[in-house]
């Protein structure tokens, strides 16, 4: 990114502010982080006033609560429990409707109406990796999901390069932050040794290069474009959270029967938390609902999870019927058999799901028990010697 | 990466939105099982691979997955044959000529037939699993230049509960292929074998080594049966076996089917034995 030195100009809230006035009047709907219930979620905004300036997050195991800056950053958290997924795959769709006619004929049409077009202010690094993840799994197979390929098509990205990481971030280990790596329109490092934040940004795409254009906003000098590598570089020095991706799918494939998966299902309460939160959980059921006279029927996608029972029921019973088995499901998927499915980890390395644990269950040391124990185990002993 | 790339362009229709088609006949074949011939309400013809299933919808209470069970006789519908057993196959179950369903599909790999076009073909099948199975059988036996034989053993609860009684008696009669049956529990009249489908497999010789071998069947049933073809030489990559999972979308997108790195419905139903050996093992998977 710091080849782009050239086309990065140096914005301040105010061409923000004409940034999103710009796309709403292009047709789109700007959404953004803004601060709601005590935390930070995503909605629609209509201006920089709607972001939360001056909070920041404090996250850990099971713990996430907001506090004061003494700055006026407006991006100077890290990720909440809400993820972009929820407007370009969204929890609850319509698949298509149904109509009976009087001599039994039917006639049964696509899904949702009209698809907005939705421009994203404030994506971070994990999170535009989690797109892409996503991208993989609803439009890089076999079949597609056309209402998400028409969703992420039209979304416009700003995305923002993390000068704060939370104690439960660990991108580094999953190679995707905190700097964002690809596939935006715009992005912006936040600076901020003045009062008045500036945002260095750049564009990766012509349409991103034509709004940047359109703010009429100044190059960034060569001191601003070095000071917002250095935000990137100071915000990795600050993440301690690690995860061994080394050899991790085989170590996870050879590790079904531990015991470790005793060990946390007697903690996780199988409550779904984790999986709803994570921004590449792509699981859903449908349901069939239908007008009093049993005449007109709509079919509904609904966000579900690999935690809840009925999820492997077949006639005759429930596939994954322990927490254990439903555990090892969760971990095994993310960190190993997505890489079998989908050529890349199922994880970006957000920290949501340990944050938003009620009992605090974190992935990374989970993973890492996992490991010890697979190295120690009598197998691997045996084929050493 | 480019954000795009693994965006690709078009989207078949008929996958993620159901075709409207017309049950053409309907009859019972078990007490609990019912066969639907059913047509695309748009007259097109129907193509299938013996193996695949379609995921047939009831407006106002669901879609499931069904395997096709046939062709029609004149090639222009397919037959599928459901037990009832909960919502959407009890009203399937209860369907009349000329009532009309959604119908997505057909999904999933099939049978590989080919592979057993100089050898002989195994099919060990138990209860509703001969449905998914028959139409490869069918296929085999229709294949004049087919090197190997036919052995169709098949094992079900009781003698009123063998499906497709015609079918195995003509393919026995007309010596297309050898067919051995066997209950769990005998009923007055029945004169046959009463035991597990694997208790037969000495009654019908065939070249154990060379052999290609299709099952299908309640879960552990299959797993029984692959540790017997196993123990007689068969080769794990040349036993198939069509598993079942709970399926909401039937095109790799809703992740109930998954087991292990496998999508049951895109990947499957049908995985050669070397390659989901040590996923069938673990309870829980
Ligand atoms: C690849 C495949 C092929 C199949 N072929 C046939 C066939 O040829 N004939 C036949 O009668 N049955 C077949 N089945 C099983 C059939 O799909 C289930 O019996 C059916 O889903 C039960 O739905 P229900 O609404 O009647 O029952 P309920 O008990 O009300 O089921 C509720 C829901 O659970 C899920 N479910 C329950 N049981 C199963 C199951 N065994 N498999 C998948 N999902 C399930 C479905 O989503 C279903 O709508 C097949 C299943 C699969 C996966
Ligand atoms: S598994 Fe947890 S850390 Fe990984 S992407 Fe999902 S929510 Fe984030
Ligand atoms: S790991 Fe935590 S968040 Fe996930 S299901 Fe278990 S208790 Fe809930
Ligand atoms: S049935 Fe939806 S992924 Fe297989």
């Amino acid at each position: 990114m710091q080849e782009a030195t050239a086309s990065q100009v140096s914005l301040t809230a105010r061409h923000i502010d004409g940034l999103i006035e710009a796309l709403r009047e292009d047709g789109y709907t700007v959404v953004g982080p803004t601060v709601a219930d005590s935390a930070i979620v995503y909605d629609e905004i209509a201006s920089t006033a709607d972001l939360p300036e001056g909070w920041t997050d404090m996250q850990q195991p099971g713990k996430y609560r907001l506090s004061r800056r003494d700055d006026r950053a407006l991006f100077g958290y890290a990720v909440g429990p809400h993820s972009w997924k929820k407007y370009l795959f969204p929890s609850s769709l319509k698949l298509w409707s149904t109509e009976r006619a009087e001599d039994g004929a039917l006639k049964i049409e696509a899904g949702p109406e009209e698809v907005p077009k939705y421009a994203f202010i404030g994506v971070r690094g994990c999170e535009m990796a989690a797109i892409r993840v996503q991208d993989r799994v609803f439009a890089g197979g076999r079949h597609h999901d056309s209402d998400y390929m028409t969703r992420r098509e039209s979304a416009f990205i700003v995305a923002v390069n993390c000068g704060q990481a939370a104690e439960t971030c660990f991108c580094t280990s999953m190679g995707t932050g905190p700097a964002v790596e690809s596939g935006y329109d715009i992005a912006l490092t936040e600076l901020l040794d003045e009062a008045e934040p500036r945002y260095v940004a750049e564009a990766e795409t012509s349409i991103g290069a034509a709004y940047l254009q359109r703010l009429g906003a100044a190059d960034a000098t060569a001191q601003d474009a070095e000071a917002a590598q250095q935000v990137v570089e100071k915000t990795v020095a600050s993440i301690t959270k690690e995860l061994d991706t080394d050899g991790i799918k085989e170590m996870l494939y050879g590790s079904r029967e531990d015991n470790r998966w005793d060990d946390v299902a007697s903690r996780c309460l199988s409550c779904t938390n984790c999986t709803m939160v994570c921004p590449t959980c792509f699981c859903h059921s449908v349901t069939e609902t239908s007008d009093l006279q049993m005449s007109s029927f709509e079919h509904t996608r609904q966000w579900d999870s690999c935690f809840s029972m009925e999820f492997t029921y077949v006639a005759g019973g429930v596939v994954r019927d322990t927490t254990r088995s439903r555990y090892r499901q969760w971990l095994t998927h993310k960190l190993g058999s997505w890489i079998d499915q989908f050529g890349t980890s199922g994880c970006v390395g957000c920290g949501r799901c340990i944050a938003w644990c009620p009992v605090g269950i974190d992935i990374t040391e989970e993973a890492a028990a996992l490991r010890k124990s697979h190295e120690s185990s009598p197998k691997e002993v045996e084929d050493a010697t | 990466m480019n954000p795009t790339e693994a965006i690709a362009t078009t989207e078949a229709s008929g996958d993620t939105v159901p075709s409207p088609w017309v049950v053409r006949a309907a009859w019972r074949e078990l007490s609990d099982t019912t066969s639907l011939e059913i047509a695309p309400a748009d007259g097109s013809t129907p193509r299938f691979q013996p193996g695949q299933f379609s995921m047939l919808y009831m407006p106002g209470i669901g879609d499931i997955p069904v395997s096709v069970s046939a062709y029609s006789d004149d090639g222009k519908a397919l037959v599928h044959t459901v037990r009832e057993v909960g919502a959407v196959s009890a009203a399937l179950c209860a369907m009349k000529a000329g009532d009309w369903l959604g119908v997505r599909g057909p999904f999933g790999n099939g049978w590989p037939v080919d592979a057993a076009a100089d050898r002989d073909l195994i099919v060990i099948a138990g209860g509703l699993g001969l449905a998914p199975v028959r139409p490869a059988i069918q296929q085999a036996i229709d294949d004049s230049g087919r090197g190997g034989k036919t052995v169709v053993f098949y094992g079900s609860r009781s003698p009123s509960a063998l499906l497709f009684r015609d079918d195995l008696l003509q393919w026995a009669v007309s010596g297309v292929a050898e067919v051995r049956t066997t209950v769990d529990r005998a009923e007055p009249g029945w004169r046959g074998n009463v035991g597990l489908v694997t208790s037969i497999l000495d009654r019908a010789a065939f070249d154990a080594e060379s052999a290609v071998a299709f099952v299908c069947g309640p879960e552990v049933m299959m797993r029984f049966a692959v540790f017997d073809l196993l123990s007689r030489g068969l080769s794990a990559d040349r036993i198939f076996l069509s598993l079942e999972r709970n399926m909401h979308c039937g095109i790799g997108l809703c992740g109930h089917c998954q087991l292990g790195p496998k999508f049951i419905c895109t990947d499957g139903p049908v995985f050669p034995y070397s390659e989901i050996s040590d996923l069938l093992t673990v309870r829980g998977l």
